[in-house]
């Protein structure tokens, strides 16, 4: 390949924004000291999962799960031919850049990794029942971190007369580095499975291809797909709810107005009190959800904001009250699921080609429930509690005079916050005042503007030098950057007048209007029977799914959680267009082709 | 006994009264494979007709004492006999069955005097082995009551050709033992046609049906003078996964004189896709169909006809088995299915596929 995108020390900084490096960790930027190797490099941006410049405290997350990611595949598993994914933050955004094993090492890790990953194969239902108690204690144990303000005075019982030897300004300290600790810790245990998930499913993938040059890989994911999956629990709660106000004769409370007065008229009778219980029990934890990645401490989750959730409800409601069948058809499912195995199973020459088929499916079909399930209890459910405890602590702080909202602690980042709290604490502690409050409040006010400006502009798709062919399976699986995402990247401008291309994420075909949205705070935007065009779509957007025509997406590979879902409710869906957000109009007739991963401009 | 038997799902299993043609044609037409519409004058026509017109009085005299060596004299008494049968008066209620069946083809065509292939449909056929294969008459572009009249008994005549005249000369069956039933079957005008094979004849993927398309009739795809339209077709999703629409330049159309001629395609027909993707998918539909059928790869010609009788869908020219990839022997290289670990080795080491459809 003879083109090359733009050097990372040529992108310019944009107006408003000088100064965005003092907001992230040194490590995480490039720079003259590492330019040689920084320069040589391929870089993608990761909109997946970052689709929005970063708020600084947000980084910290960023950081452990590249460095988790890493780590699992490096030293812990011993992937044979592929190290960690290195990463950088360039105005904000998210740069990432899969490291290759030295070819002379790749047989020795081989072994090692034949051992290490075959225990967990072996093992794996044991395991992953294991994986989701020690996730809930883990989530259990951040819930129960003491991050409330300091006392006037000590307890004289449970903290002087105890003869526990500390105090609350220790207690806070400890809690926030803890809190650091378990973030980091529910990173490790989200990879302890994620990257051997995708090894047995990318091998069912490599035999399928193999033996069928030509089968879609949709149809391989269709196969291995599961039904009862706890990513739509969230989903199918709020249908649970709907049909059970629907049954109590509750519909008139849900008439539009804001979940507070909902709630209100419900406590009014035994039934509406009987169908807050029932939510209450939903609630926890399955609405624990983002309505984004979960990446962000911005996006809206579900318990926080209940007027989200209401509104699905009500909109369920009347559903139901049009007589529409909301449960998903999870035996028509199932039987086109067998349906297509046993059509390809018998396309196969002999029994023991059709034995090792049926090797490969059983494993990927074992392994696939966690690389549809951590989504909701790490990214959705874990950081959900993480950004409540930050948002409690941020509290403290802005009481305390350091910032006016207690948003602004993100604005931070994570050693800073650190500092602060130390301030905050000797203050506290002497008394004395802190430095904190004739730093912090022109400081945040400073990085907000930042951040905003950073954010008003759009991310470079990739960096540096593109490989001639990319290999690395994970990169290709998760981000669905492949050699020809890149060369797509690298001619944009082609095909310019008629269309644009993506994933064939979920397949059919869809014509509507445009409805071009940034965020679910727009939802009620969406008029039935469009087609969604966003930078992202994430799994807590499943209510909608049942009104659109089909969905198209900046970013995003076949395996991500937004394609998943797609498949799951029958939505086209065209992902990783990388352009669709700013060629696409609001009100424009496209064409969606989720089979083959087009969209048409009709006008 | 009916004079006339639709191909259609009526179609009796099993009739004797077809002729061999008739009957696999009919087979495929219970089976539900879309053939070009038409209809079969049964053998109780011509026995009818025979029965009027007194043939056996006419031609045993006629056969006497005939030596098969004499080949001189066998080839004047059965162009003799030949004529008389072309000239033989039909029985009232034949005629009526075959005028009628004619016009109701016309009728679902949409087509006045719609052009037909009529065809000899003998049952001694298959007890013959091969022998008589070709040997019967076919008329084609037939149009018009009369005409198809008159091809009707053409086909009856030839029964009498030289060859199978010896041949039962030689077997010492009675001269008047054959029987004969008449295909019309509606000449197929193709807006689009080609092949299909049930596997990708590239690479021998059995997961794909390869479709080859082209305008006009499918002559310029099979011999090959255009570089056809081709696709892959998923058989178990049946999703459309490659395509390629090719610059195509000539075509195959039915002259004015019922001849079919080759002609340019202007420029911008030409780059122009022969098939919409329903059409693909159908043409697709129609392959897997025939392969389950027959339960092997099957290399089959078809055609779009928008005056088929059925709305413009596919129509089944000819299925045949595919020999070349189906020959080769097939492994899958399988290592021990329980040593997982090994094979998600090599999947890890090993370059991803390239992706096909960009």
């Amino acid at each position: 390949m003879t083109k090359r995108f733009i050097s990372p020390f040529d992108v310019p900084t944009p107006a408003g924004a000088e100064g965005w490096q003092s907001l992230y960790s040194y490590s995480s930027l490039f720079s003259e000291g590492r330019r040689e190797y920084e320069d040589s490099r391929f870089w993608f941006q990761d909109g997946v999962h970052w689709p929005q410049a970063l708020s600084p405290w947000d980084a910290t997350l960023f950081e452990f799960a590249l460095a988790s990611l890493s780590q699992y595949n490096t030293r812990q598993l011993r992937i044979p031919a592929a190290n960690g994914i290195d990463f950088r933050i360039l105005n904000g955004y998210v740069y990432l850049s899969p490291v290759a094993v030295p070819a002379d090492e790749v047989m020795a890790r081989s072994v090692e990794f034949v051992d290490r990953a075959g225990f967990y194969y072996r093992s794996w239902n044991d395991l992953y029942a294991a994986w989701l108690t020690k996730v809930r204690a883990l989530i259990a144990e951040i819930e129960s971190l003491d991050l409330s303000a300091l006392p006037e005075s000590e307890d004289a019982d449970e903290v002087v007369k105890s003869g526990s030897g500390i105090g609350s300004g220790w207690r806070l300290q400890e809690g926030y580095h803890r809190l650091l600790d378990l973030a980091h810790k529910v990173w490790q245990f989200h990879f302890e499975f994620l990257n051997l998930g995708y090894a047995a499913y990318l091998d069912f993938f490599s035999f399928c291809k193999r033996e069928w040059p030509n089968i879609p890989d949709l149809a391989i994911a269709r196969m291995v797909a599961g039904v009862d999956v706890d990513l739509f629990r969230p989903d199918d709660e709020l249908k649970g709810l709907a049909r059970l106000a629907v049954d109590l004769g509750l519909e008139e409370a849900f008439d539009g107005s804001g979940a507070a007065d909902v709630v209100a008229r419900l406590e009014a009778s035994h039934d509406g009190r009987e169908w807050l219980g029932s939510y209450r029990n939903a609630a926890d934890p399955w609405f624990e959800f983002s309505t984004g990645s979960g990446f962000a401490h911005s996006d809206p989750v579900w318990i926080d904001h209940p007027d989200i959730p209401f509104g699905f409800i009500r909109d369920y409601i009347l559903r139901i009250r049009r007589g529409e069948e909301l449960q998903r058809p999870i035996q028509a499912i199932l039987a086109e699921r067998e349906r297509m195995v046993g059509e390809y199973r018998e396309l196969l020459p002999d029994a023991p080609s059709r034995a090792g088929f049926d090797t490969r499916l059983e494993l990927a079909r074992t392994v696939f429930p966690y690389v549809e399930n951590h989504n909701f209890y790490v990214e959705h459910w874990c950081h959900a509690v993480i950004w409540r405890k930050m948002r409690g602590l941020g509290g403290v702080l802005a009481q305390a005079g350091f910032w006016p909202d207690a948003d602004d602690i993100f604005l931070l980042t994570r050693t800073e916050v650190s500092e602060a709290l130390w301030d905050h604490y000797a203050s506290w502690a002497t008394p004395a005042p802190a430095a904190g409050p004739t730093r912090w409040p022109a400081e945040v006010r400073r990085r907000a503007a930042i951040v905003s400006a950073l954010r008003a502009r759009k991310a470079e798709p990739a960096l540096g030098i593109p490989p001639e062919v990319v290999t690395e399976p994970f990169t290709i699986m998760l981000w669905g950057i492949t050699s020809e995402s890149v060369s797509h990247w690298l001619r944009t401008s082609v095909d310019a007048g008629s269309g644009i291309r993506g994933f064939a994420a979920s397949p059919g075909v869809a014509e509507g209007l445009a409805r071009v949205i940034d965020s679910p705070a727009q939802f009620h935007e969406v008029l039935d029977g469009e087609i969604l065009v966003a930078p992202l779509t994430a799994p807590s957007w499943a209510p909608i799914f049942g009104r659109i025509g089909a969905t198209v997406t900046d970013t995003g590979g076949m395996m991500s959680h937004a394609a998943i879902v797609c498949r799951e409710y029958g939505l086209p869906a065209v992902t990783g267009t990388g352009v669709a957000t700013s060629r696409i109009v609001t009100g424009q007739r496209i064409r969606v082709d989720g089979t083959h991963g087009t969209v048409t401009f009709l006008e | 006994m009916s004079a006339v038997r639709w191909f259609d799902a009526t179609w009796e299993v099993g009739c004797t009264d077809a002729g061999g043609k008739a009957s696999g044609l009919g087979e495929l037409t219970a089976q539900g494979l879309p053939i070009p519409p038409g209809f079969v004058v049964t053998t109780a026509a011509y026995h009818r007709s025979r029965a009027v017109g007194r043939l056996d009085e006419s031609v045993l005299p006629m056969l006497a004492g005939l030596d098969p060596s004499d080949l001189a004299d066998v080839a004047d008494r059965c162009a003799g006999i030949r004529a008389i049968v072309r000239q033989l008066p039909m029985d009232a209620g034949s005629e009526e069955q075959i005028r009628g069946a004619y016009r109701e083809l016309c009728r679902q065509c949409h087509v006045a005097d719609v052009p037909v292939a009529v065809r000899s449909s003998a049952t001694r056929e298959d007890s013959a082995g091969d022998s008589f294969a070709g040997e019967h008459d076919t008329y084609l572009w037939v149009r018009g009551e009369d005409d198809v009249l008159d091809a009707v008994r053409r086909c009856w005549a030839s029964l009498f050709t030289d060859r199978a005249t010896c041949y039962r000369l030689d077997r010492g069956l009675d001269h008047l033992s054959g029987e004969m039933g008449v295909v019309v079957q509606k000449m197929v005008q193709p807006r689009s046609a080609g092949v299909a094979f049930t596997l990708n004849p590239a690479n021998g993927d059995r997961s794909a049906i390869a479709i080859e398309s082209s305008w006009g009739f499918g002559e310029a795809v099979v011999a090959g003078e255009v570089t056809p339209d081709s696709f892959l077709v998923d058989k178990v999703m049946f999703v459309i996964t490659y395509r390629a629409i090719a610059t195509k330049e000539q075509e195959y159309v039915l002259s004015g004189a019922d001849a079919v001629v080759r002609v340019a395609i202007d420029a911008a027909r030409g780059e122009q896709s022969s098939l919409t993707d329903e059409e693909v998918l159908d043409v697709a539909r129609l392959a897997r169909k025939v392969e389950r059928i027959y339960s092997c790869p099957q290399d089959i010609e078809w055609a779009i006809d928008a005056h088929d009788g059925r709305g413009g869908g596919v129509t089944l020219l000819q299925a045949r088995p595919e020999t070349s990839w189906s020959r080769r022997p097939r492994t899958v290289q399988v290592e021990d299915p329980a040593d997982f670990m090994s094979s998600i080795v090599s999947t890890l080491m090993a370059p991803l596929h390239a992706r096909e459809d960009d």
